[in-house]
């Protein structure tokens, strides 16, 4: 196959991946998108595969089969509560790959067409080590993010005195070993590069907290297109570079909309340190106030003879794997003539989108799903809130009490409903460590437990009185 | 006689001379058109090219991204982890020659680590996806 003619078929590929996410702009035509996905990159490996210098046909599909066989078997067995994992270890080998990539170009760059081995021009060699570094930050940063969504370590931002000096030297000693290699071809300073891109991976993502996980999935997601880019200057390759600029875009994007969510600069974020600190200040004065607890009674009751009721589920409800009992009840209260719609804070869950996909696997319809923007102003038409596993983001001190560790922060306005029923287990504060003053309002009710045996209590004594 | 001679060595000097201004018109023809040849093609700077490329796809991805409904953000990871690991090709031709070498393990290593994304990514999205469902269906 000519190479020109190879050329036209990878920016067909190209426009495919386009494609698949032009998709996503509505559910009806996501699925046709995924499959032009697939396509593109069914058309981008055969080309591959029929260029002349590739010959090794054994290897290639002994590899594609046992990443594929691997791949596919978690991709349909993972459990969806554990999306955010499963798509922080794929950044990680995204990472790897380009690593791999890299090592290969700088070790037998003919293929490549960019020189023989040490002698690569160095424009080549400078994108070559970008590559490298941006994958292998992306790499053991995917790992650690995964460790703390895993909870192998802690989800607490990890922090210790001189840790933003430490990063801006190693910043500074990579750069000086990008330039070191790429003006000598020191095998030395590639390894090092590689070294040290390591390294910075790991201590960028240590002092972030749990909180915000959300930011950082997307961080990743957007470094790991940003190396695929990088890889794609090294090969000369256009596909690479439109697919990496693509999915950077992308997760740059999504870091901001949550970034935006939790009205936090990227920039503090990536200093870490936010969330499990212990809360000041705030904390104390709610010594004399008293909560009203309720029973599965009285929330069935409540919600039974409500006319309307939005849900606003959180992270809790993931972990307590409430989603179907708590679409068991709604379609019950849905069966008593109540208008039942669902509230998504853009950061409830640890992935962007993560509640959506928790709803849509309990059979909820999509279109009873509603944004904070679309949703936020019924609060006040509405009879009960039932606030299940969510927390902070129905805080109402951010937007009355600037000192605030959320301050700020855009929150579904639950205190306008007539009732707030809340589920919690206990009266510990969210992520943020932020009290919740709402806790201790006339018209809220606390139901204590875990998510899903309030939900399903209260489908038991719905179901018995009637 | 003496200056028909003169006259007629001049002619042919003249004559000479402008031969000489028209070939060295075509030689300077010739390199500026060489010149511009290798200006339009062979040399343009490969990194202008390619920035040229990352700019304008960012810029398209910025506008579909946008347009992506905030329901979908989790699958639009699923998606964009799968097509980032189009580096595959890379890896392929890492791995394609015949000679076995480190340069070969390595791209072998990149296409096992790239395939367990791109079916694992698509086909975790194909599941999301496939759960999304409207009102009485």
């Amino acid at each position: 196959m000519g190479a020109s003619f190879s050329a036209y078929l990878y920016l067909i590929a190209a426009v495919m991946f386009i494609m698949a996410l032009r998709g996503l702009s509505s559910p009806e035509t996501a699925r046709s998108g995924n499959f032009y996905g697939m396509g593109g990159m069914a058309i981008a490996i055969l080309t591959t595969i029929s260029l002349p210098e590739v010959n090794s046909y054994g290897l290639i599909i002994a590899g594609i089969v046992i990443g594929g066989g691997i791949g596919g078997f978690i991709a349909m067995r993972i459990q969806m509560t554990a999306l955010p994992q499963l798509v922080a270890a794929f950044h990680s080998l995204v990472g790897l790959a380009a690593c791999t990539v890299a090592m290969a170009a700088f070790y037998n760059p003919t293929p490549y067409g960019i020189g023989v081995p040490g002698n690569i021009a160095m424009g080549s060699l400078i994108e070559m080590s970008l590559g490298l570094a941006i994958g292998a930050i992306t790499f053991t940063g995917s790992i650690i993010a995964f460790g703390k969504l895993q909870g192998l370590i802690t989800g607490k931002p990890v922090t210790f005195p001189g840790q933003h000096i430490l990063n801006a030297a190693l910043g500074i000693l990579l750069i000086a070993l990008v330039a070191w290699m790429a003006t000598t071809n020191s095998i030395v300073a590639f390894w090092l590069v590689f070294a040290i891109a390591l390294i910075a991976g790991v201590l960028i993502i240590i002092p972030i907290g749990g909180a915000d996980m959300p930011v950082v999935i997307s961080m990743l997601n957007s470094y790991s297109g940003w190396a695929a880019a990088g890889i794609g200057f090294t090969l000369g390759n256009p596909l690479l570079i439109i697919t990496g600029s693509l999915v950077g875009a992308s997760g740059a994007i999504l870091s901001y909309i949550m970034c935006k969510g939790m009205n936090r600069s990227f920039f503090s974020v990536i200093l870490g340190g936010f969330g499990g600190e212990a809360a000041t200040g705030t904390a104390a004065d709610n010594g004399d106030k008293v909560v009203k607890k309720g029973s599965a009674d009285d929330a069935s009751f409540i919600m039974g003879n409500a006319s309307s009721v939005i849900i606003v589920p959180g992270y809790g409800m993931a972990v307590a794997q409430a989603q179907h009992a708590l679409r068991e009840m709604t379609d019950m209260l849905k069966a008593e003539g109540v208008n039942v719609r669902y509230a998504i804070h853009p950061v409830a869950g640890r992935m962007p989108g993560h509640m959506n996909v928790l709803l849509a696997e309990a059979n909820v319809p999509y279109d009873e799903v509603l944004e904070l923007d679309e949703i936020n102003r019924d609060f006040a038409q509405t009879d009960v809130a039932f606030v299940i596993g969510a927390n902070d983001v129905t805080n109402p001190l951010a937007k009355t009490d600037p000192t605030s560790a959320i301050y700020g922060m855009p929150i579904l306005d639950v205190e306008r409903a007539k009732t707030v029923l809340f589920v919690k287990r206990s009266m510990a504060s969210g992520y943020a460590g932020v009290d919740n003053p709402l806790f201790f309002n006339d018209n809220t009710m606390m139901l204590f437990g875990d998510a899903k045996k309030v939900c399903e209590d209260i489908i038991k004594t719905m179901s018995g009185g009637h | 006689m003496a200056s028909d001679v003169l006259l007629s060595q001049a002619k042919t000097i003249s004559g000479q001379a402008s031969e000489l201004l028209e070939s060295s018109k075509s030689l300077e023809n010739a390199i500026t058109s060489m010149g511009s040849d290798a200006v339009g093609h062979g040399a343009v700077e490969p990194l202008y090219f390619g920035l040229t490329v990352l700019i304008l796809a960012c810029f398209v991805g910025y506008y579909v991204v946008w347009r992506v409904t905030p329901a979908l953000h989790s699958p639009l990871m699923g998606v964009t982890n799968a097509i980032s690991s189009v580096i595959i090709v890379g890896a392929l031709i890492a791995a394609g020659p015949s000679e076995f070498g480190f340069a070969q393990i390595m791209g072998f290593i990149g296409v096992i680590l790239a395939s367990i994304n791109i079916f694992g990514g698509f086909i975790v999205t194909q599941r999301m996806l496939a759960m999304f469902k409207r009102k009485g269906k």
